[in-house]
């Protein structure tokens, strides 16, 4: 079974870096530009985990995961939060906002693919 | 205090020097094999620190210096040799004695041993002992509690042990203690901990890593253990002491005296026959109330009695270790190349059946190795490889243990066992016997086939032994064996000696128990049948004609037999024998009772059973009755 990720952020390269090391991997993307679109696309993709930046416009990253925990499908998925400053704070908030996990950026695809494997079964 | 710790030093050494010799023989076999050096090296590393541990000094000094050469080999410096094998059998005997005699012995032997083994250091000795720690397994015990609520942030901690797993060799427990009664169960909660024991090169860092996202919300425990070491029972050492005292205990075994587990399986055939009694007693009132508690009664003694017994349950293994030794030196005494190989180690079977199981075994691979194996010329003329080969196996098979003893050599010529057998008068020349019967003839006392007789074999003084021994444990043995090929010899036991599945039969106002595996069928004998026979004990069945015992008359029951009896047929020391009782009962499950000191001499008898009613059913020892009839005949 294919296992689909989405990934949440408003840098498109950061997108595109996401999307090549998973599907190299062997995993389904699905890409969001931030929490809005994420949670609109959510409504008819049923996902195994996702990666989401924290600051987006329109809604950032801890509310999304806030949001996503709310609704009835995800409530276990993990999800893995990009953080550029690796501030305890952020951290914090969003791992009480229910993230797994977190990656500090810059981060080599190695990185990111262990961090996946460590939380998707 | 001390004194306990010696004592239980003593048991745990005595398994540790087993593994040892099992890993020094295997490290012969293939002197290569990273995995057996590792165990080597674990054995005398754990005697050496329990030993000291337990105040016996000498064993820890003595053991560290052969661990000391068993350093160089696991780092590649110094290659295993026969020499060096032969060497550490012998340290490995000596750290024996120097455990069980208490003080006071002789150690010019230790030292002359110490000597030895420093030869195979190098000069710079100390430089050599310093590796770098990066190449080396580390066994680490990790304790992970996850918060309750891990699943709600999206963590499953599968994936992190199956991380772990990755890293290294990695044994993982369960705890399921904190998982509530169905009802109450949040399925959303974790309730689930975890123990592990990881051996791994990757160091402590690896290990963090893996817990990174929830090493802060989360009980996490990551202790280093001793190197290489990798026994659970290691966890409980360990232990920190700022542990909260709540957390259910990791302790995976106990060791109890046997005699406590002797006398708890005696108390459960009590209360085995108590439940029948009530049972009875329920039954005959027709109250449902009370047979309601009667039935959950019977239910918990039977599995209570299930688990007491499954406690005395032992993997055969340590038996089957002690003889890789046996054949080993046995082998070179007689100069035959031999390997012991094995199979089935872990098959469980009643602590008692084991212990006595040891002597007929070691019977057996004397004779394979004597009378079977040929010697290495001999075998390359026949076109064998010069090695022989013994395989043991054990398997289950019902409520029985298979024990094959297999060996590859010339089998057993039956002409010789025919004409030794005519020329001890065991059988007349014109006797037409079948194979089993010959073979039969093989556990006759003072039988032997042996052209010489030797220090191992050929007194005639053992097949028989193994014979009574088998009977004694309710069992039976099978010869198979095919010139030039090899012998089989197939022991079937009870998986224990407390408890028989028996056929309950009547005689006037008495009952008497047959070991149902003896037990081949019931006819009825009417009474114009018997007298047909002309005062012959003799039934046809299916054409062939069988000898019977009256056993109103053997034990010398009062009363009159009735019109149709019964007759029992067994099979008893390979002869088919029928015993004429009034009345079969029917299967009866029989707890197992040693007859007074004043009764254990009669014979025909093998111990007695409690019913349902509180009246008392006596075992039948086929073979003794066989015998005492055969007796009375001549």
């Amino acid at each position: 079974m294919s296992r689909k990720i989405m990934t949440v952020d408003d840098s498109a390269t950061v997108r595109q870096m996401l999307s090549f090391t998973l599907q190299d991997a062997g995993y389904e993307v699905i890409e969001a530009t931030d929490g809005v679109d994420a949670l609109e696309k959510l409504k008819n993709e049923a996902i195994q985990m996702l990666i989401t930046d924290l600051n987006m416009p329109q809604m950032d990253g801890i509310e999304l995961i806030r949001e996503v925990r709310k609704t009835p499908g995800n409530r276990f998925v993990p999800i893995i939060m990009l953080t550029t400053e690796s501030t305890e704070q952020k951290k914090k908030a969003g791992k009480s906002a229910g993230a797994s996990g977190w990656i500090v950026k810059p981060f080599k695809p190695e990185q990111l693919l262990r961090v996946v494997k460590m939380v998707l079964v | 205090m001390t004194d306990r710790y010696r004592e239980t030093f003593r048991d745990e050494a005595g398994e540790i020097l087993c593994e040892l010799e099992t890993a020094l023989l295997e490290l012969e076999v293939s002197p290569g094999d990273g995995e057996a050096i590792g165990r080597v090296f674990r054995a005398l590393h754990t005697i050496k620190g329990s030993g000291a541990m337990s105040g016996f000094d000498e064993v820890a000094n003595f053991t560290h210096e052969v661990e000391t050469v068993y350093e160089l080999v696991r780092c590649g410096r110094l290659p295993v040799s026969r020499d060096l094998i032969n060497l550490t059998l012998g340290a490995r005997d000596r750290i024996k004695t120097l455990i069980e005699s208490s003080g006071g012995i002789d150690d010019a032997r230790t030292r002359e041993i110490v000597a030895a083994f420093r030869k195979y250091l190098p000069e710079e000795q100390g430089d050599a002992l310093s590796i770098s720690s990066n190449c080396r397994d580390i066994t680490y015990h990790i304790r992970f509690c996850p918060p309750a609520d891990i699943f709600l942030r999206g963590i499953n901690p599968l994936a992190l042990l199956k991380e772990l797993a990755e890293l290294g060799q990695c044994r993982i427990t369960t705890h399921t203690e904190a998982i509530p009664a169905l009802e109450e169960i949040d399925p959303e909660l974790c309730h689930l901990w975890w123990d592990i024991v990881l051996t791994t090169t990757r160091g402590m860092d690896a290990i963090r890593d893996v817990f990174i996202f929830v090493e802060e919300d989360c009980e996490l425990r990551i202790e280093a253990a001793g190197q290489g070491e990798e026994r659970d029972r290691t966890v409980v050492g360990n232990r920190t002491p700022d542990q909260e005292p709540s957390a259910p205990d990791t302790v995976s075994s106990v060791r109890v005296r046997s005699e406590k587990l002797d006398s708890l399986v005696d108390l459960i055939g009590e209360l085995v026959t108590v439940q029948a009694r009530l049972a009875q007693l329920a039954s005959a009132r027709a109250d449902v109330e009370l047979d309601g508690v009667s039935e959950v009664v019977e239910r918990l003694t039977w599995e209570l009695r299930d688990q007491v017994l499954n406690i005395r349950m032992l993997p055969i293994g340590t038996t089957f270790s002690r003889f890789g030794r046996l054949v080993r030196d046995l082998g070179e005494e007689l100069g035959k190349d031999v390997v012991l190989s094995t199979e089935g180690a872990e098959t469980e079977l009643d602590k008692t059946v084991i212990e006595r199981l040891s002597d007929p075994l070691v019977h057996l691979i004397r004779n394979c190795i004597d009378h079977g194996i040929e010697p290495p010329a001999v075998r390359q003329v026949a076109g064998k490889p010069p090695k022989g080969r013994i395989h043991l196996a054990a398997r289950h098979s019902g409520a029985h243990v298979m024990i094959e003893v297999r060996d590859d050599g010339s089998g057993i010529d039956l002409d010789l066992v025919r004409n030794r057998a005519m020329a001890m008068g065991l059988v007349g020349a014109e006797a037409d016997l079948n194979d089993k019967e010959l073979y039969g003839l093989l556990f006759h006392s003072g039988f032997s086939t042996a052209a010489s007789v030797s220090n191992v074999s050929g007194r005639g003084v053992g097949m028989d032994v193994v014979k009574r021994a088998i009977d004694g444990l309710c069992g039976g043995i099978d010869i198979f064996s095919r010139p030039g090929e090899g012998t089989t010899f197939t022991l079937k036991l009870p998986l224990t000696l407390a408890i028989i599945d028996g056929l309950l039969v009547k005689i006037s106002g008495d009952f008497f128990i047959f070991p149902l595996s003896a037990v081949e069928e019931c006819i009825e004998l009417h009474k114009t049948d018997a007298e047909k026979a002309h005062g012959r004990n003799l039934v046809t069945v299916r054409g062939e004609i069988l000898p019977y015992i009256r056993l109103r008359e053997q034990f010398a029951i009062a009363g009159k037999s009735p019109e149709i009896e019964q007759v029992v047929l067994t099979e008893a020391d390979g002869q088919r024998v029928g015993f004429v009782v009034d009345e079969v009962v029917g299967e009866h499950q029989a707890v197992i009772k040693a007859l007074g000191r004043m009764y254990r001499d009669v014979r025909g008898l093998s111990g007695a059973t409690v019913l349902g009613d509180g009246s008392v059913a006596l075992i039948l020892d086929l073979p003794q009755l066989v015998q005492i009839e055969e007796s009375l005949a001549c």
